[in-house]
């Protein structure tokens, strides 16, 4: 738990800055990170983000678990983005046994996916415009992300803490009318979406407090690891899900919003965009959903249907090995990356042959997008940190993991 | 998705970009290769990863520009007991390779990469912080995410998952 940049010590007589605390409670911080301040009247001379009081070892404990009871601890990761998470751990594992997934879980999964980025996107419009002070435009945005909570609430039996993918599929066939809901809604959200843009787009007070505020360069951004809307925003074009993709991803077309400006307002016209490709891919899952299995055929890994296993031995025996005793997994590596509405999400899953995985390594998008802080603010006013902070999108649960 | 086997044989992945560019810089300095599940691993001889993470940045038929993440694994009791993992990414390539560096349990010591990405800061720390590697030339190597009093380093394998009592 410290600073980018050692705390420095002032020597008496160059006095002229001084050191102001910000967080770890501040509501603008999204979470509990504390930001050190080195301020020269009202600019920023240096700025030293603080984090770990989130710390809770997940990656500790993963190894204590069997692969199948990972799923649930990964949702804790990124909590506005469960199953992106999901399914980057399980697509991880999928690859090291070499697992095959039908299409109807893989499309699935996409839907579910395009969800979970439209749920994030509203959260982070919401809570970064009221940072700025536009308290409108949060409540417009929890009244769509609610029916989005409510859908995952009738797919997943919960509203946050999802885990609905499986290793080698999803975990239950979308409930009657499920469809039927989502396609209601992705018909009125772009129009909701115009709703959010009238308030903040054209406004010139969200102008005046986004435009050429907290600057970031091409170059900066990429030798700091950033990735997500906060690369892009900066014109690095860039989308995993489009240029590696996984989870059949190639099979959908969107565009990936690109701006040059690298400032607060090219990163939120790049999300606010994405909100719409996101919709759009909702779209195109619905109409293409394919029909079959949501579970891939594979006895020793995938839990037997309820039925089943209550009418016919094997199962029963399957479902008692998978539940007492794991399953093995091939000895080996792999890191898989998807896109997660923050950016560049890694799952390094390193397994030496047994039940238990061996090594499980997140690649937090968030982490990395910290470290632009100090690019984004020194030299700008206090202000400005906040309309920093609340550009790059933060999640505390991630960064400490 | 059927993977072929494992490819360990140094020979036989001389074609890849990466590994003739480092043979070609320094043929010291890579200590092995392996190709496993579409995924390329080059094991990094360790006083030669800063030099070789530059060259695979800046080389025009590599232009693995971008760090994605660097991270560690403990394989305690063998020896060399740890493996640090950077993973590489090329932006205008859309390819990824993995570099890593073997260190033995009782000088876990690697130049950091940090002159190359500064990016890599946090995620060296947290290294540091989680198994104790320490690295040369990072220019504030403390603890991340621990307390900054704490004793250990949590994600070695004789750190017990419930932690000291």
């Amino acid at each position: 738990m410290a600073h980018l940049t050692p705390t420095p010590v002032l020597e008496p007589g160059q006095d002229r800055t001084m050191i102001l605390n910000m967080g770890p409670q501040h509501p603008s911080t999204h979470g509990v990170l504390r930001v050190l301040l080195e301020i020269d009247g009202e600019t920023v001379v240096r700025i030293m983000p603080d984090i770990g009081f989130l710390h809770t070892g997940i990656e500790k404990t993963c190894e204590a678990k069997f692969y199948q009871q990972v799923v649930p601890l990964t949702d804790r990761i990124d909590y506005l983005c469960p199953m992106t998470n999901n399914l980057c751990y399980v697509l991880a594992v999928e690859k090291l046994l070499g697992l095959e997934i039908p299409a109807k879980a893989q499309w699935m999964r996409v839907l579910m996916n395009e969800l979970t980025r439209i749920n994030s996107h509203l959260v982070w419009l919401g809570t970064h415009a009221m940072d700025i002070g536009a308290l409108t435009v949060f409540l417009y945005c929890f009244r769509e992300r609610e029916e989005v909570l409510r859908m995952f609430e009738a797919i997943s039996g919960q509203r946050m803490m999802t885990s609905y993918f499986r290793i080698g599929g999803v975990a239950l066939e979308p409930p009657l009318g499920f469809f039927d809901r989502v396609r209601e809604f992705a018909g009125y959200f772009p129009d909701r979406v115009d709703e959010y843009e009238n308030l903040l787009t054209g406004n010139p007070i969200w102008m005046m407090r986004t435009k050429g505020v907290a600057r970031m360069t091409a170059e900066d951004a990429i030798a700091l690891g950033a990735s997500g809307p906060t690369l892009r925003g900066s014109g690095v074009d860039i989308d995993l899900r489009r240029d590696m993709p996984y989870s059949s991803y190639e099979k959908f077309k969107f565009n990936v919003p690109v701006r040059s400006e690298g400032d607060v307002f090219a990163r939120y016209l790049c999300r606010v965009a994405e909100l719409r490709e996101s919709i759009g891919i909702v779209r195109q899952a619905l109409d293409g959903m394919p029909e079959g299995p949501i579970k891939a055929d594979a006895p020793g890994i995938v839990l037997p249907d309820r039925e089943k296993m209550k009418t016919q031995m094997e199962a029963m025996i399957y479902h008692f090995k998978i539940i007492t005793e794991g399953f093995a997994v091939p000895a080996g590596e792999v890191y898989q990356a998807v896109e997660s509405p923050r950016g560049e999400m890694g799952y390094y899953v390193v397994s030496d042959g047994t039940a238990k995985p061996y090594r499980v390594h997140m690649r937090a998008a968030c982490l990395a997008n910290l470290q632009t802080l100090p690019a984004m603010c020194e030299g700008g006013l206090i202000a400005d940190v906040v309309a920093a902070i609340g550009s790059i999108d933060i999640v505390l649960g991630e960064i400490d993991r | 998705m059927v993977f072929s086997p494992a490819i360990t044989d140094l020979e036989q992945l001389k074609a890849h970009p990466a590994v003739a560019k480092l043979l070609d810089w320094n043929p010291a300095s890579v200590a092995g290769a392996r190709f496993d599940r579409d995924e390329m691993t080059i094991f990094v001889d360790r006083s030669c990863i800063r030099e070789a993470c530059a060259l695979l940045r800046d080389d025009p038929s590599c232009l693995f520009n971008f760090l994605s993440d660097v991270t560690c694994v403990d394989w305690f009791p063998a020896e060399p007991r740890f493996e640090v993992v950077y993973h590489l990414l090329s932006i205008s390539k859309k390819e990824r390779v993995r570099l890593k560096v073997r260190l033995d349990g009782a000088s876990p010591v690697v130049d950091s990469v940090t002159p190359v990405w500064p990016g890599a800061n946090y995620f060296e720390r947290e290294v540091f912080d989680l198994f104790g590697i320490r690295f040369a030339g990072h220019p504030y190597l403390v603890r991340l995410l621990m307390p900054e009093d704490w004793e250990g380093h949590p994600l070695r394998k004789d750190y017990p998952v419930e932690g000291y009592r």
